[in-house]
């Protein structure tokens, strides 16, 4: 099964060369001199098939997929930033699909299947890790809500399994299961196909792919008015001037509802920051995603050595990609608290990010009352394990101009008839 | 550890320097025992022992030896302590070295000296910056079961303690100040004498073991006519004898957010070998600023050329420091490089304590200033217009290839030639500190002038003074920060006056250095021997360019792609040169090419420090009740509900808590139950507005309530599903008394509050919280009326004068009471509330009165098997927030004639009356001793495949003794026109699923006669 050098296989579909430990070798020989591009820097065109908004993870899947599976390829992502440098390149990257509700376990492990053969479909080791993602009870309470989320995710047909103190202890050594601590640990859920892959590479990958198919990204351009005829949408204003389409998705989180203002949309969403750290590299000691609601944080230690840390959002809307103190200061006590060690380690950077959080904690994937104008957001504290799902889903949508079966229940009306998908219960502490 | 003192290393100085040279300590380092005095740091005691390898790279493994002198350190990290005070990556040349000090250097295998890892740094060429990208994905099972366990083992720096319990202890604390002066140099001493003179409150705080800054690391300055150390020394002495002036030392100022509101880490025994008991190892202050002063001076930047991460290799001010305070020889033969004047300074101190200047090399081509001109005087050799190409040796540098330069383009002129050195002293000009300035929305400007950005535009009420304003020469800076004290104090509402600048005698300095972004090299392109840019992180000149190359060309891309700058050192030594090489691909200048986002901890912060005591038992509050004792004495098992400990059951004699829940249930219903509802939410409503409120928060009516009477209340969120449920009681014409659930009190009251102040200012009400003003026991099941009664009751508690859903004002056994008259049982029930302080009081008078009675206390699982008998829901067991009244069956529950009330307009979308909700039911298992695990899913066809099709969820599941079957409820899918209906509920034990059919949810008592004993 090594990987044939054969001469087909060195190029992408769109004629890339593509990655391989040879293209690796070949290029040292070379010095690196001659690597190529990983997308290009093109001015906007005047006039596009379909334009995505926002240049994150979801933007640049859907943008991938419109490309790769539709074969609409005269596309346009607009970034106002650098790619991925909304919450794509600020999250803590965990990826699971243990779902309470049947709605969520369709689109979530619609996306880990993507996520399992993804690294290959992109040609972009995005290091996806699949080393387990353990939720802790604390209490009856909690152990009671475990019990029907586990039995409804395995009904579902995903895999999940229930831990004692005992062998979680032997999952996770350092945790702390004495039992006299203030919430002891009395037992978890473990999805052993969950886990983690490097963000970055996620937007990289996917900006390659697209790129190596046609797709036009531009970055440091930003949307500043959608225009419309009517009921249609005409294309974007953007720092680089209009942009013509017959299509625009906008794919921004945190910022959905600026541009939602712009087509005088209003979106059920409030924007709020949401936190994590990381601390300095430390030898290999935690491999499993750990995540507590009780005590209200979650942790896990990435490639590179370091304990990555987050908990909940701040309780108040905000644009500032900040944050308050108490939140990180709450968030280090519990990790302490569950994992003695840390104590002694030290916090390294710290960074904010804003979420797009809906009233039921589940995202928007949508078309609107503009004809042509749609809407993927709301995915809040927890949409970078959807990514590919999201991305997959919403350029079926936007090629077909109505929602496939794992979309419809996330169409913008379920606020009107109440037909909402309340993952609150999952969202407690942010993931 | 001092009967066998070993000896004084070799490179210290017969005299000089600022250490303790009466106390002698020693200390081990990789086993090896060495000498050292007190006052040094772990790096200046290893380099008076001529250690200069001291650590390895993160990728490539490279040998590593001190680069700084400070917080900047990037690659001499180490393990630092034993057993439960052992911790990673401490940075040698901030620790300050004890008697018994262990130290450990990191990230090699088997030693520092032969480390396996270092193959990496051989097969280097097929490591470039972001290689991962590329490779290790076929086939793709080898990522997950071969790559990905190598790179991760090959991960990290230090290793956390074995032992994982702390020894040690962290504070935090909080301080009001007026001004808050970081940085404790010659800058922010001026700073202070100016702010302090004022009579403000001044805290001045710095990070290192004594106040004076690079100061302390100068010989050649004199204020006021004396050497500039008398003069710190005078100074410092003054603040301290001020007593509106805190002066913290070992205290950096890691974070500066919103409102001035800053965080300090201060090391309070770090120093010291042994903690004494009462101080906390570290601390962390919370600091509320009127004004901020930063001084925190400028960090020196490296040059880039290859082998530029040599031990040896030092920054040209670190080996002033080394020598001036800790009188140590960093080497015995120097070559000086340099692009500005500073680095003279460390030339002509090397010539003072007889090290050989072997040459200076200066990539300036016609220096002429007055330090220069010293330097060739003392007939040292200066190669102006010349630079480094790279330097050689294996662990050590050894010599370098020099040559002559093209000053404008860095393009390789002359013939290179070779100098022998076994240290090399840079410099490649200076970064002013403005990462706090930054971290607080502060703006910065890039200064051509100086080569560096400094501080233009402030967010917060804040002034950076000094080289930390871009200030460089000493009178310049002093005189600065002189009249910023003076403005901080003013700002703070004082009366000051900047003090006046001393006389101040030093070598005027070229300190604009001339930079050169593309490294001078003669190799072909591509072919450039490996120079740093980030030490730690092993990232190299090539790999910046090789990122621009493959279009990472946003100054966060470059960062993430080749991870420069995001090592323990921040980028504190990296990042302009990183920024300055970027600009030069990219052909664009600096300011263009933008900064990362400066963001706390501006210095890696101890978790511990953090979390100060905010864990074990003080993680959060635990809540008892004034019972709390008597049912720890009576032998009671407790369950955690939110922060409270309630009495869960009270197992006798050996019981399970099967039997012991049976028994207590069986009691109620036969004779009489007594339990501690003391945690139930309590929420007292006074105003004129009080029951209109009321009728806007609950589903049903309240203002018509009469006096006296109580009614059960659901209240839901503004999209229509269940919050909370609870009694509410008219005492008063305006006044009630609220009750909610355990759990949900806090945020019911938060949610009211929030109702009030931003939607109805206009109504006129005030909402207290009285959950512990009150003690609450309920007296349930049909003697309940009697032990009242025989405890001598001042009211009637006949069904007539006391009716169901009734309130009264009593006294019980003497004390003064509110009686109320409702039930969770279905019993006949009295729940007593009592001023806390006598609930324990009355607990026991009713225990005694009871006891013919055959009352017995039971716990919340008695509580909830009876009340699951009667098919009463409890919110957030029935309900998880999307679920409505409907759902539960209590339609009746919901005012149709009410214009409003919360939830109302979302009750009326369609989906709310949809048949194929989740619906509320009861369960009964075909085997009548079968009870289904809450949580559990019900199923039409056990036998489908995945996913299957689920109906809904088990919600309460229990055994009712008195029934002598198991009872459930059950949120399903058009359950409530199911009933009579087969279920499954699949297991996910490996069981059978178990058969059950879809009932009434209540199981006892259906007609509720029971309600009146
Ligand atoms: C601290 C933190 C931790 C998280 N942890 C996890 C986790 O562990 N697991 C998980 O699954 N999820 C997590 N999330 C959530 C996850 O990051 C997001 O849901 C997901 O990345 C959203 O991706 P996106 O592509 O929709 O948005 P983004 O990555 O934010 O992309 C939106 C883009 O739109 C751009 N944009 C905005 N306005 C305009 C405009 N007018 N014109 C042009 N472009 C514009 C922005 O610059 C941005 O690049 C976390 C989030 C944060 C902040």
């Amino acid at each position: 099964m090594a990987e044939s050098p054969d001469r087909g296989a060195r190029r992408l579909p769109g004629g890339k060369p593509k990655y391989s430990v040879f293209s690796l070798m070949r290029n040292a020989r070379r010095y690196h001199q001659d690597w190529q591009q990983a997308w290009r820097s093109p001015e906007p065109k005047k006039s596009y098939d379909a334009i995505i908004i926002g240049g994150g993870g979801h933007g640049l899947a859907t943008a991938y997929y419109l490309a790769a599976v539709h074969r609409i390829t005269n596309i346009a992502v607009i970034e106002k930033g650098w790619l991925g440098g909304g919450n794509t390149g600020r999250n803590t990257t965990i990826i699971r699909s243990n779902y309470m509700w049947d709605e969520s376990a369709a689109i979530y492990d619609h996306a880990l299947k993507l996520w399992e053969g993804l690294t290959q479909d992109l040609n972009f080791n995005l290091m996806f890790s699949q080393r387990g993602v353990l939720t802790i009870a604390h209490s009856w309470h909690e152990l009671r809500e475990m019990s029907r989320r586990v039995h409804a995710i395995r009904l579902n047909g995903i895999d999940s399994d229930i831990l004692t103190p005992d062998q979680i202890k032997k999952l996770v050594p350092i945790i702390n299961i004495d039992q006299s601590i203030r919430y002891p640990v009395m037992g978890g859920f473990l999805q052993r196909r969950g886990g983690t892959a490097r963000h970055d590479a996620v937007a990289w990958g996917y900006a390659r792919a697209a790129d190596d198919l046609g797709v036009d990204i531009i970055q440091n351009c930003e949307v500043t008015g959608l225009r419309r005829k009517g009921n249609r949408i005409e294309g974007v204003e953007t720092t680089k001037g209009f942009i013509k389409s017959p299509k625009v998705g906008c794919v921004v989180a945190g910022h959905c509802s600026v541009l939602g203002d712009m087509a005088d949309i209003r979106l059920p969403i409030a924007s709020r920051p949401l936190q994590a750290l990381v601390s300095e590299p430390i030898k290999p000691e935690l491999d499993t995603v750990i995540m507590s609601n009780a005590v209200h944080m979650y942790i896990s230690q990435s490639d590179k050595g370091e304990m990555v840390l987050g908990a909940g959002v701040d309780k108040y809307n905000s644009y500032a990609q900040r944050g308050s103190f108490p939140v990180p200061e709450h968030m280090i006590a519990a990790a302490v608290e569950l994992f003695p060690i840390l104590s002694r380690l030290r916090m390294l950077r710290h960074w904010g990010g804003i979420v797009d959080t809906c009233p039921d904690a589940s995202p928007i994937l949508s078309k609107t009352d503009v004809k042509g104008l749609y809407f993927n957001c709301g995915w809040g504290t927890g949409g970078f394990k959807a990514t590919p799902g999201s991305g997959h889903v919403f350029a079926d949508l936007i090629a077909n101009d109505r929602p496939n079966s794992i979309a419809a229940p996330y169409a913008l009306d379920r606020f009107q008839t109440g037909l909402l998908i309340d993952e609150h219960g999952a969202a407690g502490v942010a993931h | 550890m001092n009967i066998k003192s070993p000896k004084q290393g070799q490179m210290r100085l017969s005299d000089g320097g600022r250490i303790n040279r009466k106390n002698p300590v020693s200390f081990r380092f990789d086993g090896k025992t060495f000498a050292g005095f007190e006052g040094d740091t772990l790096a200046s005691a290893l380099l008076a022992n001529g250690v200069h390898l001291v650590g390895r790279s993160f990728k490539y493994h490279r040998p590593r030896g001190i680069l700084t002198a400070g917080y900047d350190e990037p690659n001499a990290l180490v393990e630092i302590g034993q057993g439960n005070q052992q911790a990673p990556n401490i940075r040698a040349t901030e620790a300050m070295l004890y008697d018994g000090l262990t130290a450990k250097s990191q990230n090699r295998w088997p030693t520092l000296g032969f480390d396996i890892g270092a193959v990496n740094s051989l097969l280097g060429r097929f490591f470039p910056a972001g290689f991962y990208y590329k490779t290790f994905m076929f086939p793709a099972v080898f990522w997950k079961n071969i790559y990905e366990p190598i790179i991760r083992k090959a991960a990290g720096l230090g290793r956390a303690a074995k032992d994982h319990h702390d020894a040690d202890r962290y504070e935090k604390t909080h301080r009001h100040t007026d001004v808050l002066i970081v940085g404790g140099g010659v800058s922010g001493l001026m700073a202070a004498l100016s702010a302090a003179g004022s009579g403000a409150r001044v805290m001045l705080v710095d990070d290192a073991n004594e106040l004076g800054g690079w100061m302390l690391s100068e010989n050649n300055t004199t204020i006021d006519g004396k050497p500039a150390l008398n003069w710190i020394k005078q100074t410092v002495k003054a603040l301290e004898a001020m007593s509106n002036v805190t002066i913290l030392t070992r205290t950096q100022c890691f974070g500066y957010m919103d409102h001035n509101f800053l965080t300090l880490a201060e090391k309070v025994t770090d120093h010291l070998p042994q903690r004494p008991d009462h101080l906390p190892r570290q601390r962390m202050w919370k600091i509320r600023a009127k004004h901020v002063v930063l001084a925190q001076g400028n960090h020196e930047r490296p040059l880039i050329f290859g082998g530029n991460d040599k031990p040896g290799v030092m920054m040209a001010g670190a080996v002033r420091s080394y020598i001036n305070c800790y009188a140590v020889l960093p080497g015995r033969r120097a070559v000086i490089y340099t692009n500005n004047d500073d680095a003279y300074k460390t030339a002509l101190l090397l010539d003072d304590v007889g090290v050989k200047v072997a040459a200076i090399v200066d990539q300036r081509p016609t220096p002429s200033s007055v330090l220069v001109s010293q330097a060739m005087a003392r007939g040292m050799v200066v190669h102006t217009g010349h630079a480094v190409l790279d330097a050689n040796g294996t662990r050590h540098v050894g010599t370098l290839k020099i040559a002559a330069i093209n000053p404008k383009t860095g393009d390789v002129t002359g013939q290179p030639f070779y100098i022998d050195a076994d240290l090399v002293a840079m410099s490649g000009g200076f970064t002013p500190v403005v990462n706090l300035h930054s971290q607080a929305r502060g703006k910065i400007t890039w200064d051509d002038e100086q080569v560096c950005f400094r501080p233009s535009d402030y967010h917060e009420a804040a002034i950076c003074v000094g080289a930390c304003n871009g200030v460089f020469d000493l009178k310049g800076a002093m005189t600065d920060a002189a009249v910023g004290g003076a403005m901080a104090a003013m700002a703070a509402g004082f009366t000051a006056e900047a003090v006046m600048t001393p006389a101040v005698d030093e070598p005027s300095m070229v300190m604009r250095p001339h930079v050169l972004w593309k490294m001078p090299s003669d190799a072909v392109k591509g072919q450039e021997p490996k120079a740093f840019v980030d030490f730690q992180n092993d990232v190299t000149a090539s790999d910046i360019k090789l990122a621009v190359r493959e279009g990472y060309h946003s100054v966060e891309h470059v960062k993430r792609y080749t991870t420069n700058g995001m090592a323990t050192d921040q980028g504190k030594l990296s990042n302009i040169n990183a920024l300055g090489i970027l600009s030069d691909q990219l052909g664009k200048p600096i300011p263009e090419v933008g900064t990362t986002t400066f963001r706390y901890p501006y210095t890696p912060t101890t978790f511990g420090a953090i979390a100060g005591r905010d864990i074990k038992e003080l993680f959060d509050t635990e809540r008892l009740t004034r019972m709390d004792a008597w049912h720890r004495q009576h032998g009671a098992e407790f369950e955690h509900v939110g922060q409270w400990m309630r009495a869960w059951y009270y197992p006798i004699d050996g019981e399970t808590m099967e039997e012991a829940v049976n028994r207590e249930v069986k009691k109620t219903r036969t004779h009489a139950g007594i339990l501690d509802a003391s945690t139930l939410g309590k929420i007292d409503f006074r105003g004129k507005d009080a029951g209109e409120f009321l009728d806007r928060l609950y589903t049903n009516m309240f203002s018509t309530l009469k006096i006296g009477r109580c009614r059960y209340g659901l209240m839901l969120k503004d999209d229509g599903m269940v919050m909370d449920d609870g009694v509410t009681t008219r005492l008063g014409e305006n006044h009630y008394h609220m009750t909610t659930t355990t759990g949900g009190a806090a945020n019911v009251l938060s949610w009211m509050e929030e109702w009030l102040q931003t939607e109805w200012p206009e109504l006129d009400v005030y909402l207290t919280s009285v959950t512990e003003e009150w003690s609450v026991t309920t007296v349930s099941g049909p003697n309940a009326r009697k032990i009242l009664e025989a405890l001598g009751c001042s009211v009637s508690l006949t069904d007539d004068a006391f009716p169901f859903m009734s309130y009264q004002d009593a006294n019980l056994a003497g004390l003064p009471v509110r009686i109320f008259r409702i039930s969770f049982t279905g019993e006949l029930s009295f729940e007593i509330n009592i001023k806390a302080r006598h609930g324990l009081a009355l607990w026991q008078h009713l225990m005694k009165a009871g006891e013919p009675f055959g009352l017995t206390p039971y716990g919340t699982e008695a509580m909830h098997v009876l009340r699951a008998e009667k098919g009463f829901i409890i919110v957030g067991q029935e309900t998880d927030g999307s679920v409505n009244p409907h759902d539960l069956g209590m339609s009746w529950i919901v005012s149709k004639k009410k214009s409003d009330f919360i939830g109302k307009r979302a009750l009326e979308r369609k989906s709310m009356a949809l048949n194929n909700r989740k619906q509320l039911v009861g369960i009964k298992t075909e085997d009548p001793k079968a009870i289904i695990p809450e949580g559990a899913h019900a199923v039409l066809d056990p036998h489908q495949s995945y996913p299957m099709e689920m109906l809904g969820q088990v919600t309460s599941s229990y055994y009712s003794p008195v029934l002598g079957h198991s009872v459930a409820m059950a949120l399903l899918k058009g359950g409530h026109a199911m009933k009579g209906q087969t279920v499954w509920f699949p297991m996910i034990n490996g069981k059978k699923p178990i058969k059950a059919v879809i009932t009434d949810t209540v199981f006892y008592d259906p007609k509720g006669d029971r309600i009146n004993g």
